[in-house]
C-alpha cells in the first residue's frame, strides 16, 4: 500500500495553474480533431505536441505501431510550426506505442495528448522537490543543466545540482530562495519570477502531499520570466485519503491491470520478466526470495507480498494474480509465519490449487507459527506440492522443476 | 543486558481497544511482556482482559505514564492518527519521566506527517522512536521476555547476538539463522522500511557496540536510500564487534517499487550491489542468501575467537 500515485503532465499543469504558477496555455486532447481545435483556439503559431503517458524520457522516446512494431516516429514530444504539422504529429502519436527509457521495452499506448503554446526559450533549467529520506526533510534540487538527462548530470557533474533542505516547521526561507537564485545565476527580473514560483510550488508540494515534483525543463524566456514547461507530479498514496481531488485524477489505464487488482485486495504485486511466480509475506523477504531464485539460476516472474495478516481468500487471489501471467511456469511460496499462521496458509494453498486447477509445479516453504501443522496439511493433501525447509532449498527445487519442464 | 528495552520494561499500548491493538497486546502479555495498560481516547477508566491478566485504559498518554510509570509505548493506531499519537507519546514521556521509547508498528502513515513527527521526537532528548512500519523490538528473557510489536515471540531465545533490520519477516529469518548455529539474541530491532523513520542503523549499531552482552551484530538492509552505506562507514570507524549482513533486492528492477515505499532506487543510488560492496569494504561479511546468514555469522564468531 506504500507508493506513489502519478498523474499526467496536463493534470499537473492544471494544478500549477490553480496555484497561480506560470505555465503556458495548453489543451488536453484525445482525438486529432480536438488537437486541431486546440491549435486554432490557442492562438499561438508554434505549439508543442506532447504525448501524455506516466513515464519520463518522452522527448527521446520512439513511437511504434502497436501490432506490427513498425517505427512511426522518433520523439514523443514535437514542436509544430503550423496546423498541418499538428495534424501530422497527432496522427503519429495517438493510438501508437511510445517506448522510452522509463517505460521498458513494451512501451505504453498513447491515449492522451497535450497541445501547448510555444514559448521563446533563453535557457533551460532543472527543478525538483522530493523527500530526502536520510535527512528526513523535503529537498529542493535545481540545476542550470536542464532539458537533458538529469541522471547523467548527477553522475558526471554532481556539483551542477544545487540542493536546499527545507525544515517543515520553518517553511522555505527567503535566504534559501536567494541561495537557489544565486546558484542558478539569475538576473534581477528572473529572480523575482523564480522566487514567487518556488514559493508556490513548495506550498503545492506540502498542501497536496506530493512525493515528487519534477520540472525538466523549467525555462527562462527571452523576457526573463520563469515558466514551468514540464510537470511530473507524484503523490504519496498513504495521504490520498485527504485529497479527493487528486484521487479523481488517477488514470487506471496507465497502470498494470494485475497490479491494480492486487492493490484492491490489499496485496502488493509487481510484474517482472521471468517465469517463476513468487508468493511471499513481507516486502524484504519477497525481494530476498527473488534474489535467491536468481542466485540458483532462475528468473522471478513477479514480486508479491501478501502482507502480515493474509487470509485464505487473499492467498487464493494471490495465486490467481500470479497465474494471470502466461509466462509463469512454476510457483514458489515462501512464508515465515508470524502473525500469519502456517496452517492457514497451507489451507489457502490447497484451496487455490484445487480451485484454479494448478498445472505448474509448486514448491512451498513454511516456517514459523504452526509450521508443523502446515506441512502436515500439505503432505496429507495428496496434491503434487513439493515442500522445502529453507529458502535456498525451495529456490533450488523450483528452478530445477521449471527447467525439467514438468 | 540488552539495548533500550529490558526484560522487565513496562509497556503501554496506544490504540489498545482496536482489533490490532487488542490482538497484539494479548500476544505480548502471553509472551511475558509487562503490559501495564493502554490508551484509547474516550475509553479511559475501563479495563481490558488480555487473557494473562487485565489492564487499565486511560484517555491520554500523560495520565497513563503518570499512573503506570511505563518505560515504553507501542502504537497500533490507524495511519491517519499515528503521527499525532507519536507526538503525544513523546511529549508525555518527556514531561512525566524525561525519557521513554516509542515503538510505532502502524503501516501507511503519510510521509509528510512522519517528517513532522520524527523532527518533533528528534528535538526531545531522552525520547526514542522506533519505526514506523516495523515489527517492533524484542529483548528475549530467560522466561519469556519483553516483546514490543508483532513478531512471533517463540522463535527467539536469550543470547548474545544483536539484530537490526529494515524488514519484518527477514528479521525473523535472521533470528532463525542465529538459532540454527545455537546462538540467541540480546535485542532485535526492526527499524522499518518507510522513507522516513525514527531510529536508524547507526543508532542500533552504536547501542550494540556499547552493550556488554552483545558480542556480534546481524544487520539486514534493503534497496533504497543510503542508510546502509552510511552505517557501513560508521562501522569501519567505530565498531569493534563483528557485524555480518544481508541486503534484499539484488534483482529488483530500477524504478520499480517493491512494497516498501523506501525501496525505490533513484538515480542509480541505493542499489543492493552498492550497499553490499560498501558493507564488505567496511569489514561486514554479507550473505548472498538469507539461508546462509547463520554460516557467515558462525565464521565471523570463529574469526573473532568467540566460538
Amino acid at each position: 500500500m506504500c507508493g506513489q500515485m502519478n498523474i499526467h503532465e496536463y493534470q499537473g499543469k492544471q494544478l500549477f495553474k490553480m496555484q497561480g504558477l506560470p505555465v503556458q496555455q495548453g489543451v488536453h486532447c484525445k482525438t486529432i480533431q480536438e488537437a486541431l481545435d486546440a491549435y486554432d483556439s490557442l492562438g499561438s503559431e508554434i505549439v508543442a505536441v506532447k504525448s501524455q503517458i506516466h513515464a519520463g524520457g518522452r522527448g527521446k522516446g520512439i513511437l511504434y505501431k502497436p501490432n506490427t512494431e513498425d517505427l512511426v516516429m522518433e520523439g514523443g514530444v514535437k514542436i509544430a510550426f503550423n496546423r498541418d504539422e499538428v495534424e501530422k504529429y497527432t496522427t503519429s502519436i495517438l493510438g501508437n506505442k511510445l517506448v522510452t527509457k522509463q517505460t521498458g521495452p513494451n512501451g505504453k499506448i498513447v491515449k492522451n495528448i497535450y497541445i501547448e503554446a510555444g514559448c521563446s526559450i533563453a535557457h533551460e533549467y532543472y527543478l525538483a522537490i522530493l523527500v530526502d529520506r536520510e535527512m528526513k526533510m523535503p529537498l529542493i534540487m535545481a540545476s542550470t543543466e536542464g532539458g537533458m538527462d538529469i541522471e547523467e548530470v548527477a553522475e558526471n557533474t554532481p556539483e551542477a545540482i544545487h540542493k536546499v533542505h527545507v525544515d517543515l516547521s520553518e517553511g522555505l526561507l527567503d535566504s534559501q530562495i536567494t541561495q537557489l537564485c544565486n546558484s542558478l545565476d539569475l538576473n534581477e527580473t528572473s529572480t523575482e519570477s523564480f522566487s514567487k514560483m518556488i514559493q508556490g510550488l513548495f506550498s503545492l508540494f506540502v498542501e497536496k502531499d506530493c512525493s515528487m515534483i519534477e520540472i525538466n525543463p523549467l525555462v527562462r524566456t527571452k523576457n526573463n520570466d520563469m515558466v514551468l514547461l514540464d510537470a511530473k507530479v507524484g503523490f504519496d498514496e498513504n495521504a490520498l485519503f485527504r485529497h479527493q481531488d487528486i484521487l479523481e485524477m488517477r488514470d487506471l489505464s496507465e497502470e498494470e491491470p494485475t497490479e491494480v487488482k492486487a492493490k484492491d485486495t490489499g496485496l502488493s504485486y509487481v510484474k517482472l520478466e521471468g517465469n517463476i511466480g513468487c508468493l511471499v509475506n513481507g516486502a524484504g523477504l519477497a525481494m530476498a526470495t527473488m534474489d535467491v531464485i536468481k542466485l540458483y539460476g532462475g528468473e522471478p516472474a513477479n514480486f508479491l507480498d501478501v502482507g502480515g495478516g493474509a487470509n485464505e481468500e487473499q492467498v487464493k487471489t494471490a495465486f490467481s494474480i500470479i497465474l494471470d501471467d502466461p509466462a509463469v511456469k512454476g510457483i514458489l511460496v515462501n512464508i515465515f509465519g508470524g502473525i500469519m499462521r502456517c496452517d492457514i496458509i497451507a489451507r489457502g494453498v490447497i484451496g487455490a490449487t484445487q480451485a484454479l486447477d494448478l498445472d505448474v509445479p509448486l514448491v512451498v516453504r513454511l516456517v514459523g507459527t504452526n509450521f508443523e501443522e502446515g506441512r502436515k496439511i500439505l503432505s496429507e493433501s495428496n496434491l503434487n506440492i513439493h515442500t522445502a525447509e529453507t529458502l535456498a532449498e525451495g529456490a533450488q527445487k523450483i528452478v530445477s522443476l521449471v527447467r525439467g519442464g514438468k | 543486558m540488552s539495548i533500550w528495552i529490558k526484560e522487565d520494561s513496562k509497556i503501554l499500548v496506544q490504540g489498545i481497544t482496536g482489533k490490532q491493538g487488542t490482538f497484539h497486546a494479548t500476544k505480548m502479555a502471553e509472551y511475558g511482556t509487562h503490559v501495564v495498560g493502554g490508551v484509547t481516547p474516550g475509553k479511559g477508566g475501563m479495563n481490558l482482559d488480555l487473557g494473562a491478566y487485565e489492564v487499565p485504559i486511560w484517555n491520554t498518554m500523560k495520565e497513563a505514564i503518570t499512573n503506570s510509570s511505563a518505560d515504553a509505548s507501542v502504537i497500533y493506531v490507524p495511519p491517519r492518527f499515528a503521527a499525532n499519537a507519536i507526538i503525544e507519546a513523546a511529549d508525555a514521556f518527556y514531561e512525566v519521566r524525561g525519557e521513554g521509547v516509542i515503538v510505532c508498528i502502524t503501516e501507511g502513515i503519510p510521509t509528510l506527517d512522519m517528517i513532522k513527527a520524527s523532527a518533533h521526537v528528534a528535538n526531545i532528548e531522552g525520547v526514542r522512536l522506533i519505526g514506523p512500519n516495523c515489527p517492533g523490538i524484542i529483548t528475549p528473557g530467560k522466561n519469556g521476555g519483553c516483546k514490543i510489536g508483532i513478531m512471533p515471540g517463540h522463535i527467539h531465545s536469550k543470547g548474545r547476538i544483536g539484530i537490526v533490520s529494515k524488514s519484518g519477516t527477514l528479521t525473523y529469518e535472521a533470528v532463525a539463522q542465529t538459532m540454527s548455529i545455537d546462538e540467541g539474541q540480546t535485542t532485535c530491532v526492526g527499524i522499518g522500511g518507510d522513507p522516513v523513520n525514527g531510529t536508524g542503523f547507526i543508532d542500533c549499531l552504536s547501542a550494540f557496540e556499547n552493550d556488554s552482552d552483545t558480542v556480534a551484530v546481524v544487520m539486514i538492509g534493503e534497496i533504497g536510500g543510503t542508510a546502509e552505506e552510511e552505517a557501513a562507514e560508521w562501522v569501519s570507524k567505530n565498531m569493534t564487534k563483528p557485524v555480518v549482513g544481508f541486503v534484499a533486492g539484488m534483482t529488483a528492477p530500477p524504478g520499480k517499487r517493491m512494497g516498501h515505499a523506501g525501496a525505490i532506487i533513484s538515480g542509480g543510488k541505493g542499489t543492493a550491489k552498492e550497499k553490499v560492496s560498501a558493507m564488505e569494504s567496511a569489514g561486514i561479511s554479507c550473505a548472498n542468501d538469507p539461508s546462509e546468514i547463520g554460516k557467515v555469522l558462525l565464521k565471523a564468531l570463529e574469526n573473532a575467537g568467540l566460538r
